[in-house]
């Protein structure tokens, strides 16, 4: 991956709406490319300082280990799981033809 | 396939064998009615949160300490991928901070292969495809149960130690009896909860560099896992040795036709775009509960093959004392130790009689096995004798000394054994004298006519022995 400092440019923006399916015009994709690179550069502005020392944040809570006891309770019953589903059949979510194969 | 080496790496799902899913509190339960255990959070609907179930990280814990891993602090990553089978168009997934790092397993002929890593992430649905012979591609439209959605797995990742498909089956049944003994897992490969993608290359005998790999799914037994392998091995060497090169792919088992076809991924579908997962906070396992559950855990198959092959003085890989352990049939041997008695024919009787029969295994307790094991041991019954004796206990139950007593079993030994052979002898008496003039082959002749003369119940090997004795008797 380049660098932070590196300004990220339309074509990597493209990349990105691409993988997140969205459909972006050109003017979108200059707009967006400026504000996305804004905001890398304030990123870039960490990388100034000396973290060797400095372990990876990996959540903005002081918190770990929250569990939850291994215990079932029931979810929604069917019909009411089924309701908001734009098409049904055989008690299953009824799903346009799949392109591509599953990861 | 001279001169070239073949590479495999293998990853393996495993289902664990938790009440609940890995997020929310709908029952994990295989074969139940479509979409009857789901909730707004396997759903994906909007605003509903994932919580860690507690057992699930105590399973992978033990799975990693089974596996010789170090336990270490983990967080999850949203792994984003546009499939039907999550409804939330990201699975959550351990990602560059996996719960387990760095172990190793040891096969029974004592290899030892590394493991890289075992994490936890959640299961997918389940999609059926409707229409076009239920071929993706040719489908009309697909349906989706998401009972599966959320279910709890670890994934074990090898390291590319493995050198056969006979060495990749090897690993895939100790990885499972591992898994079945931790507790974590049923291990049932036909029922999906164990799933296995092989990673696989060449490379020219000598060299050290690894050749590009192919990931091959869709093994649904050890038997295709071994197919598929073998397939996947000649295909590379064809296309190298025929000047092509291998395009580093996903490419799907066809059990059916015996091949391996490319899945035809687009590049782009491997950018998966991981990031931290907001919505859950780091799991990090307190050393001394980790040290707790390694004190938990019951003895490992290698560890068991160990005490199997000491008792009966046999080697721990030896074929007899892999089925006896991979049968769980070591508590009979070690009622057998207890006993003082032959622990080394206990092992012959359960990796042979035993094992043909291991679904009547029920009806079959440690101390009347013991005790079969004495009165062949001590010439009351002859092998072949035991053996029906031990068909019987194990098909209907019963007691050893009954049966035995049914079948108007007693093996002829002492003096009714000489006897009979007086006469066998007498019966036989030019293959005697040429027996006596050193034509060895013979002795197998007077066994044979003594089997068919005491209608197979003499001690064929006191037989051997007095037949041996007279004629250093040169008598």
């Amino acid at each position: 991956m380049a660098g932070m400092a590196q300004r990220i440019t339309t074509a990597d923006v493209a990349h990105v709406a691409r993988l997140a399916r969205l459909a972006v015009t050109d003017e979108e994709l200059e707009r967006f490319t400026g504000q996305l690179a804004a905001v890398l550069d304030h990123a870039a502005d960490i990388e100034a300082l000396d973290l060797g020392g400095v372990p990876p944040t990996a959540h903005p809570l002081p918190l770990a280990n929250v569990l939850r006891e291994d215990v079932a309770r029931p979810g929604l019953p069917r019909e009411e799981a089924l309701a908001a589903a734009p098409a049904v059949e055989d008690d299953r979510f009824r799903v346009p033809r799949i392109l591509g194969e599953a990861p | 396939m001279s001169g070239w080496e073949t590479v495999i790496g293998l990853e393996v799902h495993t289902e664990l064998r938790t009440e609940t899913k890995l997020f929310c509190s709908c029952a994990n339960r295989f074969g139940d009615e479509p979409n009857t255990n789901v909730c707004p959070v396997c759903l994906g609907l909007p605003g509903s949160l994932p919580v860690l179930n507690a057992r699930a990280v105590d399973y992978a814990v033990r799975i990693g300490v089974a596996l010789h891993c170090q336990v270490q602090p983990s967080i999850f990553h949203r792994k984003n991928y546009f499939y039907p089978d999550m409804p939330k168009d990201y699975q959550i997934s351990q990602y560059d901070l996996p719960i387990d790092t760095d172990g190793w397993l040891e096969l029974p002929g004592g290899k030892r292969v590394g493991i890289e890593r075992a994490h936890l992430e959640e299961d997918t649905g389940k999609t059926t495809h409707v229409g076009g012979g239920g071929r993706i591609h040719d489908a009309d439209h697909s349906l989706v149960d998401y009972n599966r959605a959320g279910v709890p797995l670890v994934e074990i990742v090898s390291r590319p130690d493995l050198r056969s498909a006979d060495e990749a089956r090897a690993y895939v049944d100790e990885l499972r009896a591992i898994l079945v003994a931790t507790g974590a897992s049923d291990g049932k490969m036909e029922e999906g909860s164990l799933r296995v993608d092989a990673n696989v290359s060449v490379r020219p005998v000598g060299s050290t560099a690894f050749g590009t790999r192919c990931e091959v799914k869709n093994m649904n037994s050890l038997r295709s896992l071994g197919r598929a392998i073998d397939y996947e091995v000649a295909r590379q060497v064809r296309l190298v040795e025929g000047g092509g090169e291998v395009v580093q792919e996903t490419r799907h088992w066809n059990e059916a036709e015996g091949h391996t076809s490319s899945m035809r991924s687009k590049e782009e579908a491997f950018d998966y775009r991981y990031f931290p997962e907001p919505d859950l906070v780091p799991v990090v396992p307190d050393p001394a509960w980790v040290d707790g559950i390694r004190a938990a855990l019951p003895a490992m198959p290698a560890e068991l093959r160990r005490g199997v092959a000491h008792a009966a003085g046999m080697a721990p890989e030896s074929d007899a004392v892999v089925t006896v352990v991979r049968l769980g049939l070591e508590p009979f041997v070690t009622a057998t130790v207890a006993a003082g008695a032959d622990a080394g024919l206990a092992v012959r009787r359960l990796a042979n009689e035993v094992a043909s029969e291991i679904g009547s295994l029920a009806n079959l307790g440690p101390e009347q096995f013991v005790t079969l094991l004495r009165m062949e041991s001590a010439g009351d019954l002859t092998t072949a004798q035991a053996r029906t004796v031990l068909k019987d206990m194990l098909t209907g139950g019963g007691d050893p000394a009954g049966i035995a007593a049914a079948h108007g079993f007693e093996a002829l030994g002492g003096d009714a054994l000489e006897a009979a052979l007086d006469e066998v002898v007498a019966d036989n008496a030019d293959a005697w004298a040429r027996y006596v003039a050193g034509e060895d082959k013979l002795q197998g002749l007077f066994i044979g006519r003594l089997r068919g003369a005491t209608a197979g119940k003499a001690d064929l090997a006191a037989a051997a022995a007095i037949l041996r004795a007279r004629r250093a008797a040169g008598c």
